[in-house]
């Protein structure tokens, strides 16, 4: 603020007090002419006679001492143009004390949770609390409260990852984001060669389509689709490829929204939070993640000892 | 003088009146016309480009800030969800300003970046589709309207020759043709996508 503004408010604002004060004792003041205390002033209504009163003192007091409450405030805090006042307040000054109030009581916490591995902090029942409620805030709107995802948002509370569910894979998700680019093939493929790919994604997750359809379908796929989302269909995790195979559909598994997804193709998009968040809180963040879906772990490692085969097979198609 | 001059004579009065009241608008208002602070924009602030214009419109014309601000105050619990608080001269080109003073909704003036377009999609046709427990009301047609390029080059030339906002010759002649055609959902995401994004959020 320039300094002859800051004069010109501080003027201003001393001069209005000033007034004030003027002003109540001159209303207070006793006239020549007036009629005297308690006498009544000659108005009269329908029988109603004015009395003239001085203000209760009490009154007038209450006036003065809100006079010198405001100049002490002005001493103390700033108010009279640039004068920042004797006490140093500032707006921003108590931010950042509550700020570093706060910091200085949770620092040693995400310290401690920052050493511990992800998998660890996922058992750990005080971090996840911290975790559930980060999640709440920050994930819940686009994968739901529960991280069972939209029409949109994919599913985080299964054991299907699009972009892998390590530890380290779901902590750099967070913390970087991800960008996925389903390119648009409705104008490459043409619309007789659209249905039969629909057709063919649509067989590969078990369900029935017309035979003649799928099998063109899948020569088109070879040469369209493999590159990324593989030859078996079980996507690519590298680049974010969806697994095709199962029934885990970000943007829908009818027959209607496979067709979308292909013909208008689709720019799914992680935004990072790095920026938004700090590291620490990413890293409790991924692990709550990761225990959204321990339950699904556990039930895998234990089908292990029992089908050993199909474990295997799941085994190779996460490596894949 | 005496009191009952003031008082039989209501024009004197008036008078009188407005001159006390006027005081603190002297004091409060008038200096904030002309300090820099207020005045200049911030580092990275730059006025808004054709299709966040337009959407800019729509967000006054919904009404949107009836229930969403866009100032973020410097109170932690605030910069926590929020991120930086709001700066002065971040509003410059807001003509007239968003701040609103009710959140139903939550504070918008850092948004820019935080969803995705997709997500504001799906949220501005039905926001239960995202955040079941939302009492946000649904805009269905955003997607059905298109923008007409004339009218959005007429106003933003309107807010270089009225109120000194620094477009460029070629800026607005490309303004209709950069907008014409485009919805008007496409228009008010890009607005909120570019909300809050020049000042750093990094923590």
């Amino acid at each position: 603020m320039s300094s002859g503004w800051s004069w010109y408010i501080s003027i201003i604002a001393l001069a209005n007090i000033l007034a004030c004060v003027w002003l109540i004792r001159w209303t207070a003041k006793k006239r020549p002419g007036e009629a005297a205390e308690h006498e009544t002033t000659g108005h009269e209504w329908d029988g109603l006679q004015e009395l003239n009163r001085p203000m209760p003192r009490w009154w007038l007091w209450l006036f003065y001492i809100t006079i010198v409450f405001g100049l002490i405030y002005l001493v103390l805090y700033p108010g009279l143009g640039s004068y920042q006042g004797l006490l140093g307040w500032s707006q921003y000054g108590a931010w950042e004390e509550e700020v570093e109030s706060v910091e200085e009581r949770v620092a040693p916490l995400f310290a401690r949770y920052a050493d511990m591995s992800i998998p660890e902090l996922a058992e750990h029942e005080e971090a996840m609390q911290t975790g559930r409620r980060l999640f709440g805030n920050n994930c819940a709107v686009c994968h739901g409260a529960d991280g069972g995802g939209r029409v949109g948002f994919p599913n985080i509370a299964n054991n299907s990852w699009q972009w892998g569910g390590s530890p380290e894979e779901i902590h750099k998700s967070i913390l970087d984001g991800r960008r996925a680019v389903m390119p648009p093939l409705g104008a490459a493929l043409g619309d007789d060669g659209l249905e039969e790919v629909t057709a063919y994604v649509f067989n590969l997750s078990g369900r029935d389509a017309p035979e003649e359809l799928v099998q063109r379908g899948q020569q088109r796929y070879q040469s369209m689709c493999m590159a990324c989302h593989g030859a078996d269909g079980q996507g690519n995790k590298a680049m974010g490829a969806p697994n095709l195979t199962d029934d885990n559909w970000t943007y829908g598994g009818s027959l209607e929204a496979i067709k979308t997804s292909i013909r208008d193709g689709r720019q799914g998009r992680m935004p990072p939070q790095k920026d938004l968040l700090g590291e620490d809180r990413v890293h409790l963040l991924a692990a709550y993640v990761y225990s959204l879906s321990s339950h699904l772990r556990e039930e895998e490692d234990a089908g292990d000892d029992s089908g050993e085969e199909a474990a295997s097979e799941q085994e190779q198609a996460r490596n894949d | 003088m005496n009191h009952s001059v003031i008082e039989k004579n209501i024009g004197l009065m008036a008078v009188l009146i407005a001159l006390v009241i006027s005081v603190a608008g002297l004091v409060q208002i008038v200096p904030m016309l002309f300090l820099a602070e207020t005045n200049e924009p911030l580092e990275g602030v730059e006025p808004y480009a054709p299709l966040e214009f337009a959407g800019r419109d729509i967000y006054v014309r919904e009404g949107c800030y009836n229930c969403h601000s866009q100032m973020i105050r410097p109170f932690r619990a605030e910069t926590e969800r929020y991120g930086h608080y709001s700066l002065a001269g971040e509003f410059v080109y807001d003509r007239p300003f968003q701040w609103g003073s009710k959140r139903t909704g939550p504070d918008l003036a850092r948004v820019g970046g935080r969803y995705t377009d997709l997500w504001h999609e799906i949220h501005l046709l039905n926001p239960r589709d995202v955040v079941p427990e939302s009492n946000m009301p649904s805009y269905p047609w955003l997607a059905e309207r298109t923008l007409d390029g004339e009218t959005v080059a007429r106003r933003m030339r309107a807010q270089r020759r009225w109120l000194n906002v620094p477009y460029t010759d070629e800026q607005l002649e490309q303004a209709a043709g950069v907008v014409d055609g485009k919805t008007e959902m496409e228009a008010i995401i890009a607005y909120l996508q570019s909300l809050g994004t020049a000042v750093e959020r990094t923590r």
